[in-house]
Formats: C-alpha cells, structure tokens, sequence
C-alpha cells in the first residue's frame, strides 16, 4: 500500500500537463504526502472541484494504494 | 439511489453540522479527523459525528456519495463542504464561521 514519489508526480503531471507541481513525502515511507499544484485547469472551479480533479487523476489509487495526500491546489 | 445513500442523505439532512470520521470526537483514530475535531470545537461549533470506521457500508457509501475518496468529510446545511485541507484553508482563511451562521 504505497507508491512512489515519481509515480505520483506522474500521475499528476498527465492529469494537468501546464501544472505546476511540487511534492513532499511527508514521513519518508511512500504513503503520506503532502502535494502542491498550480494549474490553469483550475479556474473557475470550486475547491471542492479542484480536489475532486486531482484525485480523478490519480485514478483510483486516492484512499487505496496512497494512504494520505495533502492537497493544496491554486489556480495558474 | 443505494440504500446506504439514502441513509446518509437523511443523516447530513437532519443535522446542520455533520462530520464523517474515523474514530470519535473525545478519541479520533486519525489525524486528519483529529485536525477537524479541533477545528470545529474550537470555534465552538456544535456538530454530529460519524464513526465511519463502526460501519463499513458508511465508510465505503460517503466516498461514493460525494464522489470524495478520503475521510474526514465535513458538511454544513446538507453541503458536502470538503476534506482536511479545506477545512483547514478556509479555517485560515475565518471563512467557516460564515458558512455555518
């Protein structure tokens, strides 16, 4: 039940290609991170939608194979 | 609509503040949940709590109802108003006052 560094930023990355993205692993074990992004695909949208956007591109893995991701997300 | 959907509909319906969490306000089991207890109790915010953990059918049902995969989940007036980081956001911001009055 874990994931890596690289395969959350890439996963996030292919969800918002313009976005700004920076990732900090929050207990060094994979599992808890902390993620900020800037992305223009924000815009408009609720913060509620924001999230609901992130964890969308994380395709399922939200709440199963990641434990625990802060989310800050502005728009770009 | 599922039954267990149902069933929290009428939950968040009945009660102006709810708070689906892991573990129980005197004794979160989550530091997630824990941040949001501590938030709403000290701005002195009355609110219901659910034990999402006490039932698996609630835990798995409020991720689907709100389309939100992780807990805590705080909502106001029957509005599904977000997880920890909004919660704690909007904490900083002095915003959750407004929407609860």
């Amino acid at each position: 039940m874990a994931i890596s560094r690289e395969e959350l930023f890439e996963l996030l990355k292919s969800g918002f290609p313009d976005g700004e993205i920076k990732i900090d692993d929050l207990a060094g074990d994979n599992n808890h991170y902390a993620a900020n992004i800037k992305s223009s695909k924000f815009k408009g949208k609720t913060k509620v939608q924001q999230h609901q956007m992130v964890y969308a591109a994380l395709k399922g893995k939200m709440g199963n194979e990641l434990h625990a991701l802060a989310l800050t997300t502005t728009e770009k | 609509m599922k039954e267990i959907h149902k069933k929290i509909e009428e939950i968040i319906k009945k009660n102006k503040v709810v708070l689906f969490m892991k573990g129980t306000p005197e004794m979160p089991q989550c530091g997630f949940s824990m941040t949001v207890c501590n938030i709403l109790k000290q701005l002195k915010i009355n609110f219901f709590s659910v034990n999402v953990l006490s039932d698996e059918l609630v835990r798995q049902g409020i991720k689907e109802y709100s389309n939100w995969p992780t807990i805590p989940q705080l909502y106001v007036n029957g509005n599904f108003i977000g997880g920890c980081d909004i919660v704690k956001e909007m904490y900083e911001k002095d915003e959750i006052k407004k929407i609860i009055n």
